[in-house]
Order: structure tokens, then C-alpha cells, then sequence
């Protein structure tokens, strides 16, 4: 063989992978009559199970994509060929940020009205909120006494100094938290607020919320923040049992406005190319079936009120949620962020 | 001094004038190497373009940054750069110093063994050894137990979750990339170097530090800037860490800000950082330039050490090893057994097979591209084509995740050009053909892992002297002929070891594989992360355990091509 035809050989073998890895791959992205295409923020092993049931029920097959950043961008580059039907997504930030990008369209269907309370509806229903979490205090069993920390304002309070662990307050659901926290006091108070706060930190934010109910039974702070879900996970994990049972949930400002609440939705992607199956699967998902697995899977609130939270849900007791708009608070994210970062909350 | 020219700069660019007179200019490689870089440094001019265009989500976020968190980040990333550098180059050098030099007990197995951590994602390392050494962990534990302590106000213990705990976690799957090439280089030095810096009166101990270290710096600067390219970039471990480096801030920038535009902006920064750490390193040894013909290392005898001094070179090579390999696989293995039932699923052998397959590809275009750049990079020396060398290698400069972006902006602009213009024309929609499919991701793999590659090919062939080019081309070959039949074999072991590092670091990559995917794809890497990403270490141990099990074949094979490479050269 001539040295060109060698080299020619190597470079086509190459090419050939490549072809043949595309060609797999195009067999896969090619659409059926009965398929309907999910974006997804939220990890695979949270939404199979009721996904699976889905396509139990109705025939339509259900493709995944799961990444934690980049989505949005994703399906705005992609455009009108787009094979994005349904995002799946937590916080609502994330829900805003896809409106905001302008890769969604409203999402009109009166079961999905009547299923889910109009306050979990985005403007012009771009988006469609499915379940919701509470923002509450985990709060040391042998060192705390019940109610001895009653609102979000009291972590500030200097009582409570060296002794509140938290994640960093740059994460979505702080910075969430934060946004709350403005709606209802103005800016110049919840810098000041975040100053008493990072004051009375035991330790720099860090982890997960998870490893703020590990510090508590560790003993490392007796206060931490969490979402409830996180909770009902420890209590299934054999080894992080004990974490748990370190630490007992409280609701924040009950006498008050309420605890902070964020959600996970859905919104319509802008050229779903299936959109009646979108609408059929978005449909299932504020239903009783799907809103009971879906809260149960992960711990959360069933929007729809027809529907009860799991046994281990309800076991925490009722209680009143800020009604703040949804809206308001992802709005004052960006603003949120900047006093994290002026005060340094994080460093 | 046999067999070994140190040559000034003087000396090659006649050289090299001879040599281009001879050989002409060119031009059909000069274009594909163009073309080739054009479209390799595509995504990163996406990014650039975001920087400006991009969704800013309510103003700009630069007097803001200033004022606040953007000093803390940079001086954070610094101090990461300099810890890196140090554990990674002293851990590197020496051990890379020890096996090659000396003979001492378990030598022979260090030789390969220490490149093993280099199989471990960084992320995994971290995770595990947070589990291990944090409060609750069994170390602490055991401590507690031991001396009666009850809170953790009562004794220090180093928090491992902090900047210094990153800088040890990255540098102990980093280290590698110093070892190895800092191995290979002392491999190539002559022994007859060293036997003249020893008749001159130096003893072991100079003779490394004012022959063997200066003469092999070109190879360590190389490994140290991957691994600081690395360590800058990486989000996972700094993130689980809550450390706050640059890399962090593009995420909180474009994550809580809703500022792309903004994050692109700090992207870029960090890429000019990296690009001005290059650029110095170049500028410092532009000046050295050295040829070896390579058949010296063969006649050289390791001096045996002496019992006590034996055991302690041993032991010096096996604290990374153990660290950096024994110990996160042997926590990894131990929860894979645990939690086999729940983490096994049918699906494991296509992951393995899905990141198989892409890594091979990646490291096969990688390895072409590598040479096509690298000999265009030889027969020009306009220095022209030395440019877009550089520019190709700017995808190293930027996180998975930037990158992943970046390769999908120019691949959906195609594609949807493709599909307007067919539907325009003869009223068929094409679709996407290239976004979403497995194609992109091998192009951000390409894209971002050519950096490796051409640099240690251009290194290989850098060693190959002048006068064998005009050889070949003297009896008449023609350029691509002498590519074939004269530096192809001769750098045969360069190539291989660039093919294989890029394929462990294509099997570890996680952040553009995880936005770029088609629908219902996984690797071994998301999958663990889809566990890992909710503290779920054990259920992703299995999977992890593969990615390094599979990654440890390659290494092996890198080792004993360094080794053969002494001998058949």
C-alpha cells in the first residue's frame, strides 16, 4: 500500500466511527407518531418511575435528556427544530429563565387548569408548577428547644451566633430564600439581615442540604436550612437515619407570612414537535397517579389539591406557606445574588 | 557530549532555513492546518460572540463583579494554580526522578503504577475522600474514640472541604500528567549528559538539579500547564468543595444571575489567563532547544540504593499511588459490592460500550488532527501555522461546560441553515443533523481535548532532528511520504501516549457530554453523576469503578510504551 493510500485508510476508519456513531445516533432522535420528548433538570432516577407509567397508560414513549446547566440554551440554539416537547425543572428561577430566553409558549388546556391552583401559573401560563417544597429549619433535638428559632429573621439574630450551618447561599433555593426575604423587607434590611446571618454561621456554607442535618447530629451547629424533601430521603437511607433523627423539622414564620416555598414544573417548549402528546403527558403529570409519584418519589407537595402528600410528608404537620407571588421572587434572583455577593456571604 | 546537540537559536533557524529553501513552501498543508484550526477554534469564538450578544438577563454584571466577589475568585484560582503546581510538579518530578534513575525495591511497579490515579475523575476522588475524612467520617471517628473527644470544638482536624483540600484532591489525579512526561523526557536524556556532569564533579544530587531538571523542563512546563489547565477548569471538585475559583464564578454568573452574556465574559478572562501562563513558559525557553538521537539511555546501569535509602524512595512513590489510586478504588469497590443489587442495571455494559466508543473516536480524530497540525506546524516556519497550532488548542482554556455551549451554537446555526436552505430549495426539512447526535460530542471532545494531543505530538516531533527531514527529503520522498515512513515510526510512542490520554480524559468527561447528549444516551460518567450529583456516593460507585477500570488499561499501556521506547528507539 502507497503511503497515501495509508494514510487515506486511517483517516476513513476514523471517519467511518464517526459516521456510524451518527448514524446510531440519528436512529435514535428520529420522531414516531407516539413519542413525546422530555428536557429534563431533574435527575433521570427521580422521574422514570412515573414516566414509565405514563407510557403504561397511554402508549406514547418518553425520551429523556437529563443535564443540570445549559438546557435553555440548548433549546434556543437548536430552534425550530428543536425536538424539545416538555422541560422538566426545579426552582423557579429555572422556569423564569426559560421564559425569559423565549423558549416556551403557553400552555392552554383546561384539565391542567382545573388540576393545579392558578397561583402555580406563570404569566400567560408559560409555565406550570407541579410540585412545591418547603425552605424550612432543621432544628438539633438535644440542644434546641421546639419553636426556640420562629422566623427566617431570627437567624440573624445574635442569640443563635456560631451555632446555624447552611449550603452556600449561592445555591438556587438560598438565592431563592434571599429573593423572599426582599419581596417582603426591601433590599437595605435583607443586606443587613445577611450580615447578622453570615455572622452566626458555625461554619462556611458548604454541601448539600443533606450535610447540614449531618452537621447538626455531628454537632457542629445546632440550626440548619433545608427543603423538606431532603429530610424524608435521610430518613430512607439506612446510614443517614441517625442524621435525621438528630434533627426535627420546623416551619418558619407560621405566625406570620408564612414559610418559604419554591416549586418544580414544566413549561411547553416554543416548536415542541409532538405537541399533542406534550399536552398528554403534561396532563398526567398534574393528575392523581403522577402527582402522587412524583411528590412521593422525592418528598414534595403535590400541587394539586385533590391529592395528598405521602404519609412521611404529612407526618411533618400542615403548614402555612408565603403567598408571595412566585413571579416577584424569581424576578428579585438577579438582585438577590448581588447582596450575596456584596455582603460575601459565601467566602 | 555524544549524541546530544543543545542547540541555540541560531543554529536551528539555519538550519531550518536550509531546510525550507529545500523543501519549498508548502501551501497544501499550510491551508489544511488553517482550515483545520478555523474550524476547531469555532466554538471558541461562539463564546466570544456571547460575550457580546449573549442573554445578559437585566444589565451588565461587571461593575458588580468588581466590586465584589471577581477579586476573591481570581485570587482563589490563583492560589489553586500555585498549590497545584507544586504538589503536582514535586510529586511528578520526583517520583518520575526515582524510578527512572534508581534501582530500588518495587521499582519496576511504580513504573506503571503511578500513572494509574490519572484514571480516577477528579469529582470521584473528591467525593470520596469527603465521605472518609469529614466529621462524621470514620477517620474522625476513630479519633474520637480513641482520645474521648465529643464535639468538634474540641481538637483540630484539617477541613477537607476547603481550598487546600481541593488543591490535594486535583493534584492527586493530576500529578500524572508531570510524571509522565517528566519520565519520558528524563527516559531521553543521555546518560553520557550525566556521566559528564558527574566526571565534572557533581554528585546525584546536582547532577539532577543542574543537568537532568533544567534539560527535561520543556516536558514538565508541559505537564504542569495540563494540569493546571485542568485544575482551573474543573467545576465538579471546586464546587463540592464551595471553593470559589473563576470556574465557579462563570456558573454563578450564568446560573443566579441569568447572565450568559456575563459568564461567557469571565470565560474568556480565564481563557487569556491560561493563554498568558503558556505564552510565558514559551517565552522563558524559546531560547533551548535540544535534538537527541535517542540511543543512549539503553547502556545506562541504575545505581541500586542503598536499604534504608531503597525503602524510602519506595515509599516516597507510594504515598500518591496509594492516595491518589489504592485508596478511592478500594472505598469505591467496597460500595459497589454493598450496593451491587441496587446500582447494577442491564444498561451498564451500553454506557461502558456508549463511552467506549466515544472516547475512541475522540482520541483516533484527536491523534490525526494532532499530526496533520504538528508536521504542518514542522515544515512551516513562517511561524503562521505555529498561530493556529495555538489557537487550536484554546478549547483546553475553557470549562466542559462553556465548551459544550460553544460547539452548540456553530453546530445548530448549520444545521438550521442546512434545514431552511433545503427547505427553501426543494422543500424538505433536513432537521438537526449534527446537534444532539453523538457526532457533537466528539466534536467538544475534539475540541477540547486537541490541546493534549497536539502538544505531546508536538513535542515528539519537536526531538526529531532537522537533518532527518532533509535525509529523507534528499533521497527523494516527498513530504507526506516522510511523514509516513520517517517521523511517524519515529515518534510512534508519542503518538500512542497522546491517543491514550486523551482517550482516559474523553472516559472522565462529563459536563459537555451531559448537555450535548442525544435523547436516552448515558455514559459511565453521567450515569455516575446523576447519583453522585444527589450525595448518592454508593449508588454511583459501581459505575465509577468502571470508568477506572477501564481507564487503567490505557495507562498501563502508556507506561510500557515509555519503557519501550528506551529500548527500540
Amino acid at each position: 500500500m502507497s503511503t497515501a493510500k495509508k494514510l487515506l485508510v486511517t483517516t476513513m476508519a476514523a471517519s467511518g466511527a464517526l459516521a456510524g456513531t451518527l448514524a446510531a445516533s440519528m436512529a435514535t432522535a428520529q420522531e414516531d407518531a407516539g413519542e413525546v420528548n422530555v428536557y429534563s433538570y431533574r435527575q433521570p432516577f427521580l422521574i422514570e418511575p412515573f414516566l414509565k407509567e405514563f407510557t403504561e397508560e397511554t402508549g406514547i414513549e418518553t425520551n429523556i435528556i437529563f443535564s443540570d446547566k445549559g438546557l435553555t440554551e440548548r433549546i434556543k440554539r437548536e430552534g425550530r427544530n428543536s425536538p424539545a416537547d416538555v422541560v422538566l425543572t426545579v426552582d423557579i428561577g429555572r422556569l423564569q429563565e426559560l421564559v425569559d430566553q423565549d423558549v416556551t409558549q403557553p400552555i392552554e388546556d383546561e384539565t391542567i387548569e382545573s388540576n393545579i391552583p392558578e397561583q402555580y401559573f406563570g404569566e400567560n401560563n408559560e409555565w406550570v408548577g407541579l410540585t412545591s417544597r418547603a425552605r424550612v429549619f432543621f432544628t438539633s433535638v438535644e440542644r434546641m428547644e421546639p419553636g426556640e428559632i420562629e422566623t427566617y429573621e431570627d437567624l440573624a439574630d445574635p442569640r443563635f451566633e456560631g451555632r446555624i450551618c447552611t449550603r452556600p447561599a449561592s445555591n438556587a433555593y438560598n438565592v431563592a430564600l434571599v429573593a423572599s426575604m426582599i419581596a417582603e423587607h426591601g433590599e437595605e434590611e435583607t443586606k443587613k439581615w445577611l450580615e447578622g446571618f453570615k455572622n452566626n454561621l458555625a461554619r462556611k456554607p458548604q454541601g448539600n442540604d443533606r450535610a447540614q442535618v449531618k452537621a447538626i447530629r455531628d454537632g457542629v451547629c445546632d440550626i440548619a436550612i433545608g427543603n423538606t424533601y431532603y429530610y424524608g430521603k435521610m430518613m430512607e437511607d439506612e446510614e443517614q437515619r441517625s442524621w435525621a433523627e438528630a434533627a426535627r423539622i420546623e416551619f418558619p414564620n407560621q405566625d406570620g407570612r408564612g414559610t418559604h416555598v419554591n416549586i418544580s414544573g414544566m413549561a411547553l417548549a416554543k416548536h415542541a414537535p409532538n405537541e399533542e402528546n406534550a399536552y398528554e403527558l403534561m396532563r398526567f403529570l398534574t393528575e392523581k397517579t403522577a402527582q402522587s409519584m412524583y411528590a412521593d418519589v422525592n418528598y414534595e407537595y403535590p400541587l394539586n389539591p385533590d391529592v395528598k402528600p405521602s404519609e412521611t410528608v404529612a407526618s411533618w404537620g400542615d403548614f402555612k406557606a408565603d403567598d408571595v407571588s412566585l413571579a416577584e421572587v424569581s424576578s428579585l434572583r438577579r438582585r438577590a445574588t448581588e447582596l450575596i455577593n456584596e455582603v460575601g456571604f459565601d467566602n | 557530549m555524544k549524541g546530544t546537540v543543545i542547540a541555540t537559536d541560531e543554529f536551528v533557524e539555519r538550519q531550518s532555513t536550509v531546510s525550507s529553501k529545500r523543501i519549498g513552501t508548502h501551501w497544501g498543508w499550510f491551508i489544511t492546518a488553517w482550515s483545520v484550526a478555523a474550524l476547531v477554534v469555532l466554538p471558541v469564538v461562539a463564546v466570544i460572540f456571547l460575550a457580546f450578544t449573549g442573554h445578559d438577563g437585566g444589565g451588565s454584571v461587571w461593575t458588580h463583579l468588581a466590586e465584589t466577589v471577581l477579586p476573591g475568585y481570581i485570587a482563589t484560582s490563583l492560589k489553586l494554580m500555585v498549590g497545584v503546581a507544586l504538589l503536582t510538579g514535586s510529586i511528578g518530578v520526583i517520583t518520575a526522578w526515582l524510578v527512572t534513575m534508581y534501582q530500588f525495591p518495587l521499582r519496576r511497579f511504580y513504573e506503571w503504577s503511578l500513572l494509574l490515579p490519572f484514571a480516577v475523575p477528579a469529582n470521584v476522588i473528591a467525593y470520596v475522600y469527603t465521605d472518609v475524612l469529614e466529621y462524621a467520617g470514620p477517620l474522625q471517628n476513630v479519633l474520637r474514640d480513641l482520645f474521648g473527644w465529643n464535639s468538634p470544638r474540641d481538637y483540630w482536624f484539617p477541613e477537607i472541604r476547603s481550598l487546600g483540600g481541593a488543591v490535594v484532591m486535583l493534584s492527586l489525579v493530576l500529578y500524572p500528567y508531570v510524571f509522565m512526561l517528566a519520565r519520558a523526557a528524563f527516559l531521553e536524556q543521555s546518560a553520557a549528559l550525566r556521566d559528564v556532569s558527574r566526571t565534572l564533579g557533581c554528585n546525584g544530587f546536582q547532577s539532577f538539579w543542574r543537568v537532568a531538571l533544567p534539560s527535561a523542563r520543556p516536558a514538565i512546563a508541559v505537564g504542569l500547564a495540563l494540569s493546571l489547565m485542568e485544575a482551573l477548569n474543573d467545576f465538579g471538585t471546586v464546587d463540592y468543595f464551595a471553593v470559589r475559583t473563576m470556574t465557579a464564578g462563570i456558573f454563578n454568573v450564568w446560573l443566579n444571575m441569568g447572565s450568559v452574556r456575563g459568564a461567557a465574559q469571565i470565560a474568556l478572562c480565564l481563557m487569556v489567563f491560561i493563554v498568558g501562563l503558556i505564552w510565558i513558559e514559551r517565552h522563558a525557553r524559546r531560547r533551548q532547544r535540544q535534538f537527541g538521537k535517542g540511543d543512549q539511555f539503553r547502556c545506562y546501569r541504575r545505581p541500586r540504593l542503598t536499604t534504608g535509602w531503597g525503602w524510602l524512595a519506595s515509599l516516597a512513590c507510594f504515598l500518591p499511588f496509594g492516595l491518589g489510586f489504592i485508596f478511592p478504588v478500594g472505598i469505591l469497590t467496597r460500595h459497589a459490592i454493598v450496593y451491587f443489587e441496587q446500582s447494577w442495571t442491564d444498561r451498564f455494559v451500553e454506557y461502558a460500550f456508549n463511552s467506549f466508543t466515544l472516547s475512541i473516536t475522540a482520541a483516533l480524530l484527536t491523534l490525526i488532527i494532532g499530526v496533520l497540525l504538528a508536521y504542518a506546524k514542522r515544515l512551516d516556519r513562517t511561524r503562521s501555522v505555529q498561530h493556529a497550532l495555538k489557537l487550536s488548542s484554546l478549547g483546553y482554556a475553557m470549562p466542559g461546560a462553556v465548551i459544550g455551549i460553544g460547539v452548540l451554537i456553530p453546530l445548530a446555526s448549520f444545521d438550521n441553515g442546512v434545514d431552511a436552505f433545503m427547505r427553501d430549495t426543494f422543500g424538505i426539512s433536513t432537521g438537526l443533523l449534527l446537534t444532539g447526535s453523538m457526532a457533537a460530542i466528539i466534536i467538544a471532545y475534539v475540541v477540547r481535548f486537541l490541546a493534549v494531543s497536539a502538544g505531546a505530538i508536538e513535542a515528539s516531533l519537536d526531538k526529531v532532528t532537522p537533518s532527518m527531514d532533509m535525509a529523507s527529503r534528499s533521497l527523494g520522498e516527498n513530504s507526506l511520504r516522510t511523514l509516513w515512513r520517517v517521523h511517524l515510526p519515529l515518534i510512534r510512542p508519542g503518538l500512542l501516549t497522546a491517543a491514550l490520554v486523551v482517550f482516559v480524559d474523553a472516559m472522565k468527561e462529563l459536563p459537555a457530554t451531559l448537555l450535548l447528549r442525544p435523547f436516552n444516551f448515558d455514559t459511565l460518567a453521567t450515569n455516575v453523576y446523576q447519583y453522585a450529583s444527589d450525595s448518592l456516593l454508593e449508588m454511583a460507585a459501581l459505575p465509577a469503578l468502571v470508568i477506572v477500570v477501564v481507564g487503567v488499561l490505557p495507562v498501563i499501556i502508556i507506561s510500557r510504551t515509555i519503557v519501550a521506547s528506551r529500548n527500540e528507539v
